[in-house]
């Protein structure tokens, strides 16, 4: 993985990185500069069509606009803590800051909410600056939802593709692979293979800022989400190859490479790109829960869902429900703004399905 | 009637090899996934020997296949596990022992099932009905302002993650408003000593918690399909032969437009059963879910690995029985 968590610098630009060439992973180079130029006008005119329909409906675009601020706040989350002064791992336990009416661990009410020393207070127990926990988490928990699914992306992409395109046995092994992985448990098997793989990646993942928790939830979370939409790209691609336009390629002699790079990949786009902004929430959300049930990401490295786990730890939420408002806020208003994008892109450029 | 025998035990064949495999990928996952079973087996403070003791007593030393027929032999007959000279017997149905508590994984599992039950059942009935009654509603008032209400309404609650509408609804209604109590163990079903109350107030937290979830995704597929049906054909002849409004959409428009939710419905229910990790983990209700988190943090693979299985059990048969349920209503299925 990465070795500082870089996002991309706006939302979309995850799916954009997938739709600019057909070649979904850098395995090819030599099929990428020639199919650019083609492949460039297709990616330009889907996510212009779908830029279209965003640009007519406000809710679309106050979704789009928050995700932008968000990612924004994430990529400059060092920036902005820098100017608060703050860092997410100082520890404060001294009395005369967390222990209020002799509650130890309560932040008093001047450290507990928003002031300009500290933006969002402090947390309970420890003493750690929130805002800059927050910002922080913002990172890994848009990282790991972001790279998750474009993992998720690619394989579901390609494997679905080459179902599609192969039929027969090859067909049929994808096929019943596909009817594997929507079987199991997703959440029960994420859940306790994570564990298992942070122990087989070495460490304990409690190290401050650690990537041990990042990458294997990245590998987790891509490797068991990529069957849905392999099943739907399939389903596309099927129809696709009989059309005169593949016929044509396959009369001048394209190589199966070339075929499914330069004329499935980039038809089948469309239908990926609405998927995929489906599953950055549901990855979103993924991380969180997984985080909250202490087996993601853990304590000292922030993210959304581990902020919810020390909310929740102690009942410090019930003390005082502050604690809960912050990460659960940030997860909700993202998760929210990606769901209503993801509804206009459907709407946009899968006008059938208008079910999911 | 054939052809639908033809088709059942097709299908039947297919889901016995699946849930073969699904047995055999899950058992090499948790058994060659960790990097040492056995040091997991023994715990925190552990020597070399009793690691390789431990090894012994999880039947490492044997060839790879051997290791899963003995396993999946539990299904059939009981078995000794266990190092030799400490081997115990464990009863059929057997899926090995706990490395926590050495008891049975059966066990452990049967005394989460009914918690998981009574989690299942009220929640999916709470949201079923409000999912299907608003959804229809929204799809009877498209355009207007219930219909932007109950969307607007339905991508909220999407939207909301178990763990934030669980400690919101704690914190309301069990701290703050203190209307509601803490969800206790003692409660299993409505037929305790408890009654229906007790039952009812102690699960209805965890519904709620579900229901917002769910139900939204319930009247985004009902609205749709709703939407579609009511403008077939067949509802405008059957409100031309003077057939009511309501009539025409209860008894034409539901058997059309809710076949989609009936089949999301049972393959929801087949997950559900598998435990509802995050909502019994919240309300502390110790089912499979809460059960499978706590193994799962303790390192304990038999645990885990026994509830994959039999979640995974779970959501196949749903397969089946919604497959079966769609050959019975839609002839059509049976020729694909």
């Amino acid at each position: 993985m990465t070795d500082s968590p870089v996002l991309p610098s706006r939302p979309p630009s995850g799916a954009d990185g997938e739709a600019d060439g057909p070649a979904p992973a850098p395995a090819t180079p030599p099929a990428t500069p020639s199919a650019g130029g083609g492949a460039a006008v297709t990616a330009r005119s889907l996510l212009g069509t779908a830029w279209l329909r965003i640009r007519r409906s406000r809710i679309a675009l106050a979704a789009l606009a928050v995700i932008v601020l968000m990612v924004l706040f994430a990529v400059l989350a060092p920036l902005l803590t820098g100017i608060e002064g703050q860092d997410p791992y100082t520890t404060r336990t001294s009395p005369d800051v967390l222990d209020d009416y002799g509650t130890p661990g309560l932040p008093l009410s001047y450290y507990r909410y928003p002031s300009g020393e500290h933006w969002l207070g402090l947390e309970p127990g420890l003493g750690r600056d929130i805002f800059a926990r927050m910002a922080h988490g913002a990172r890994i928990s848009l990282v790991i939802a972001l790279l998750s699914t474009a993992v998720s992306v690619v394989l579901g992409t390609v494997l679905g593709a080459a179902a599609g395109y192969f039929g027969g046995k090859v067909d049929m092994v994808i096929s019943r692979i596909m009817d594997l992985f929507l079987a199991f448990p997703h959440l029960l098997l994420v859940l306790s293979l994570t564990p298992i793989l942070q122990s087989r990646l070495g460490g304990t993942a409690l190290d401050r800022g650690s990537l041990l928790p990042i990458a294997s939830l990245v590998i987790i979370l891509g490797f068991f989400g990529w069957a849905y939409l392999a099943r739907v790209v399939r389903g596309q691609v099927l129809s696709l190859r009989e059309q005169e336009f593949v016929e044509a390629a396959r009369s001048y002699g394209a190589s199966h490479r070339s075929i499914i790079l330069r004329q499935i990949i980039p038809n089948v786009m469309g239908v990926v790109l609405v998927y995929a902004t489906m599953m950055i929430p549901t990855n979103i959300t993924a991380e969180a829960a997984l985080s909250f049930l202490g087996v993601g990401v853990k304590d000292p490295t922030p993210s959304w869902g581990q902020m919810l786990n020390a909310a929740q730890a102690g009942n410090w939420y019930l003390t005082d429900p502050w604690f809960l408002a912050v990460p659960a806020g940030a997860l909700v208003i993202t998760v929210l703004a990606f769901n209503l994008l993801g509804d206009a892109v459907r709407d946009a450029l899968d006008p059938k399905s208008s079910r999911g | 009637m054939n052809s639908m025998t033809t088709f059942l035990v097709r299908r039947l064949t297919a889901t016995v090899g699946l849930l073969i495999v699904i047995s055999f990928v899950t058992f090499c996952l948790f058994q060659f996934g960790p990097a040492d079973p056995a040091a997991a087996a023994c715990g925190q403070e552990c020597t070399p020997e009793r690691v390789a003791e431990a090894r012994v007593a999880l039947g490492m030393d044997k060839p790879f296949l051997t290791q899963y027929f003995s396993y999946m032999s539990g299904l059939f007959d009981s078995r000794t596990v266990g190092a030799p000279g400490a081997q115990t017997l464990c009863d059929w149905p057997c899926l090995g022992k706990s490395f926590q508590t050495n008891e049975d994984v059966t066990t452990i599992i049967e005394r989460a099932l009914p918690y998981t039950l009574s989690v299942a059942v009220g929640a999916v009935v709470l949201w079923t009905v409000a999912g299907v009654t608003l959804g229809t509603l929204a799809a009877l008032r498209k355009g207007k302002t219930t219909d932007k209400l109950i969307v607007g309404a339905a991508s909220v609650g999407v939207s909301l993650p178990i763990p934030v509408t669980g400690l919101l609804l704690l914190l309301v209604f069990v701290s703050t408003l203190d209307v509601l109590p803490f969800t206790t163990n003692a409660i299993t079903s409505p037929f305790g000593p408890e009654g229906f109350d007790g039952w009812f107030l102690n699960y209805l937290l965890p519904w709620v918690a579900l229901a917002v979830l769910f139900s939204a995704q319930y009247i985004r597929v009902t609205r749709s399909n709703m939407l579609e049906t009511l403008g077939e054909d067949f509802m405008r002849t059957a409100r031309s032969k003077g057939l009511s409004r309501t009539k025409t959409v209860v008894r034409h428009g539901a058997r059309a437009g809710l076949t989609p939710v009936v089949t999301m419905l049972g393959l929801d229910i087949g997950l559900l059963l598998g435990g509802a990790v995050l909502t019994e983990q919240i309300f502390s209700v110790p089912g499979v879910g809460f059960t499978a988190v706590h193994a799962a943090q303790m390192g304990d693979l038999p645990v885990t690995m026994a509830i994959t299985m039999l979640a995974a059990f779970f959501i196949i048969v749903a397969n089946v029985v919604v497959d079966a349920v769609y050959a019975v209503i839609d002839p059509r299925v049976r020729a694909a």
